[in-house]
């Protein structure tokens, strides 16, 4: 059992994953789990100055991000949704060039790839979505799109979790809260973050239907994440999923996890690698072979060193931009400060 | 001394100018608003069937459904940060909250999601969020019922702010904030809702002289107003602070001294040039406003004073403002607004003031 109900029914009769798609899910977290494991490594070369590792939650980020239509539905990150954003078929230039320094919300276009900007407050683009969702349901339209927010077991503790979901809920607003229990908010475990027992169990308190899933097992997350846009698109309000999965590694390239738990604790609560697991159960399926697998690789490798060689050929943005993209309409205040600058840095 | 602002129509009224209270004023624009623009949304706590605390939005819900006018439950961050969704799904949000102190709670979201959202996406996600504060004190209401939170607004990048004096202005410069493409804080002076004013609907540009016995300088939605001109001195306000300045300016007349009153409307971006134009000509300037001394938009009217007069000015800039206390119950609110008696003194320093 894999999806756990933890309270009320959502339907779903779609049809099961076919080969291809199963196959295609392999190779997005192939891709991811390169991509990301490069970045850290990048940040250890100097190629960026930091970065936040999903190590271990690619089956969550993955599964859940290759439910998301993207004809209709918004997906509301907040830093550590890189597999999310690979898996919708994101610019990878674009989204890293957050954590190349570039530019804070990264330099995608959101509106097209339906990701919204990158953000640090956690907590913070979970209303987002729920103002995102109401609006869908106030154009009266069938079928609507659906806001999927992502957040954390420590994001949980902000109270504008408890908004978002407390909002979603008197609205019915479409929102699918995407909880990546990942066992720690930086050095605090969860049992020392979340009270209640699972953020899942919380839902019951807003009446909000909820689902705790494997997060390690790719298919039973996009299953739930579909069964959970399935019963938003119906008018029924939103969904919380709490996907059960373990971030492997630091919370970012600074944090030193040696200091909050053992290797051996690690291991432990890692539990089993997701593509691994998924790896196996493909093989054991008949659905893949090793041949496929090492091509998955190859593929991963190359698409790295053309996103590599893109960041690094990333040059600073111009100056002007610092003053010109705060407003729609810029303030004279602010446009003499931009010319003061122009002329004191003699970019002129 | 009675209030010009509430005085009868004259004779010399024009056809399409009415006294309207400012909640009046600001219920009428929100009402065209919606009517003008299919995708604006007004919500907040109240905000429906009640039509909010203050009645801003009475009849709206009725006027115009509940999906254009509704309420919300009882947390400002919520509203906030639906607001920011709402945009980001190409609505245009005029939330509520519906005093000043209970932005507060939504600071994170006005701050750090609000104001940085078009630069964050890169011009891709503006916010045209107008956010209606009930604004200042005055009405002797509970604790956090009534602050003024202006310079902690200005002084967030990304956001404009705006407050409105009478109700000719709170009409026309909601109408105009409404439908920018950035976001607003639209501090209303809430002492002020019950005033009556000439409103001339059909022209954002006339009419701001005859409502309180002033003359307007260029008359434009997006600047400073002379609101009554003076030779010997700059009186500086905005909000409910203007018509105070107002009184004390005619009070100073009796003693000979003309004054100037700036209603500075805007307080981001302020209008530099009204003030140089004003002091420039006046030489000596007063800042008066509710909000503590300390780090208040006072000071920064100040220094863009001293900038463009420093070598004209005959005195330093004057503050007389509320004190670095937590806004005082109403039985202290008198002791703690700029009154009548305080605001002279700061005249009389100024007008005193002599070199080394």
């Amino acid at each position: 059992m894999t999806i756990k109900a933890v309270q009320g029914a959502v339907d779903d009769d779609a049809a099961p994953l076919t080969h291809d798609q199963l196959r295609e899910l392999y190779t997005l977290m192939a891709a991811v789990r390169h991509l990301d494991t490069a970045a850290v490594a990048w940040q250890r070369q100097g190629i960026i100055p930091g970065y936040a590792p999903e190590l271990g939650q690619e089956a969550a980020q993955v599964g859940s991000g290759y439910a998301v239509d993207r004809t209709r539905d918004f997906v509301f990150p907040t830093y550590r949704e890189m597999g999310v954003a690979r898996a919708m078929g994101l610019d990878m230039v674009g989204y890293m060039s957050t954590h190349k320094a570039t530019w804070h919300g990264g330099m995608y276009n959101p509106l097209e790839s339906r990701f919204a900007p990158i953000q640090a407050v956690v907590a913070g683009s979970v209303l987002h979505a729920v103002g995102w969702a109401h609006g869908q349901t106030l154009g009266g339209a069938q079928d609507t799109g659906v806001a999927m927010t992502y957040f954390g077991d420590g994001a949980s503790s902000q109270g504008d979790v408890h908004e978002a979901m407390n909002f979603a809920a008197v609205m019915k607003a479409p929102v699918v809260f995407f909880v990546q229990n990942n066992g720690w908010a930086i050095s605090v475990p969860t049992e020392r973050q979340v009270a209640g027992g699972s953020v899942a169990a919380r839902a019951a308190g807003y009446g909000i239907p909820s689902l705790q899933v494997d997060g390690n097992d790719v298919v039973a997350v996009y299953e739930a994440t579909r069964s959970a846009f399935a019963h938003c698109r119906a008018g029924n309000g939103p969904v919380v999923i709490e996907a059960m999965t373990y971030r492997r590694g630091p919370h970012s390239t600074a944090d030193d996890p040696g200091r909050y738990r053992t290797l051996d604790e690690e291991r432990l609560g890692a539990g089993e690698d997701p593509l691994e697991r998924f790896k196996q159960r493909l093989l054991a399926d008949g659905v893949a072979d090793e041949a496929f697998f090492a091509e998955a690789q190859r593929k991963a490798e190359e698409e790295e060193e053309s996103i590599r060689a893109g960041i690094a050929d990333l040059g600073p943005r111009p100056g002007a931009e610092m003053f010109s993209l705060v407003f729609q309409e810029p303030t004279p205040a602010l446009q003499s400060q931009a010319t003061e600058w122009r002329k004191e840095s003699e970019h002129a | 001394m009675p209030e010009t602002t509430t005085a009868e129509p004259t004779a010399t009224a024009a056809v399409g100018i009415q006294q309207l209270s400012m909640q009046q004023a600001l219920n009428r624009a929100l009402d065209e608003i919606l009517a003008d623009h299919p995708k604006t949304v007004i919500f907040g706590e109240d905000c429906g069937q009640l039509g909010g605390v203050f009645r801003i939005t009475d009849g709206l819900q009725a006027k115009h459904g509940e999906g254009r006018v509704f309420d919300t439950p009882l947390a400002e961050s919520g509203i906030l940060g639906m607001s920011v969704g709402l945009a980001m799904a190409g609505f245009h949000p005029i939330p509520e909250v519906q005093f000043d102190g209970f932005a507060y709670p939504a600071i994170n979201q006005i701050v750090c999601q609000i104001a940085r959202m078009n630069y964050r996406s890169r011009g891709t996600l503006p916010m045209p969020i107008t956010l209606r504060v009930p604004s200042f004190g005055g009405i002797r209401a509970p604790e956090h019922h009534g602050e003024s939170l202006e310079a902690l607004f200005a002084h967030v990048p990304g956001l404009k702010v705006v407050s409105p004096s009478n109700p000719h202005d709170a009409y026309h410069l909601l109408k105009y904030a409404a439908t920018r493409p950035d976001p607003v804080i639209f501090m209303e002076p809430k002492s002020r809702y019950w005033q009556k004013g000439p409103v001339d609907v059909a022209s954002a540009d006339a009419n701001t002289a005859a409502h309180d016995g002033g003359t307007d300088d260029a008359g434009s939605l997006t600047g400073a107003r002379v609101a009554r001109e003076g030779r010997h001195l700059t009186l500086v306000a905005w909000g409910a602070m203007v018509s105070r300045c107002l009184q004390v300016a005619e009070l100073a007349a009796e003693d000979g001294i003309d004054i100037e009153v700036l209603d500075l409307r805007w307080l981001k971006p302020i209008d530099a040039e009204a003030l140089a134009t004003s002091v420039g000509k006046t030489r000596r300037a007063v800042v008066v406003h509710e909000a503590p001394l300390t780090s208040g938009l006072g000071a920064e009217v100040a220094q863009l004073i001293t900038q463009s007069c420093f070598a004209t000015l005959k005195a330093p800039v004057e503050r007389v403002t509320g004190f670095d206390v937590p806004y005082p119950s109403g039985d202290l609110e008198d002791e703690y607004i700029p009154n009548i008696d305080r605001i002279l003194f700061g005249i009389q320093r100024v007008l005193e003031y002599r070199r080394g």
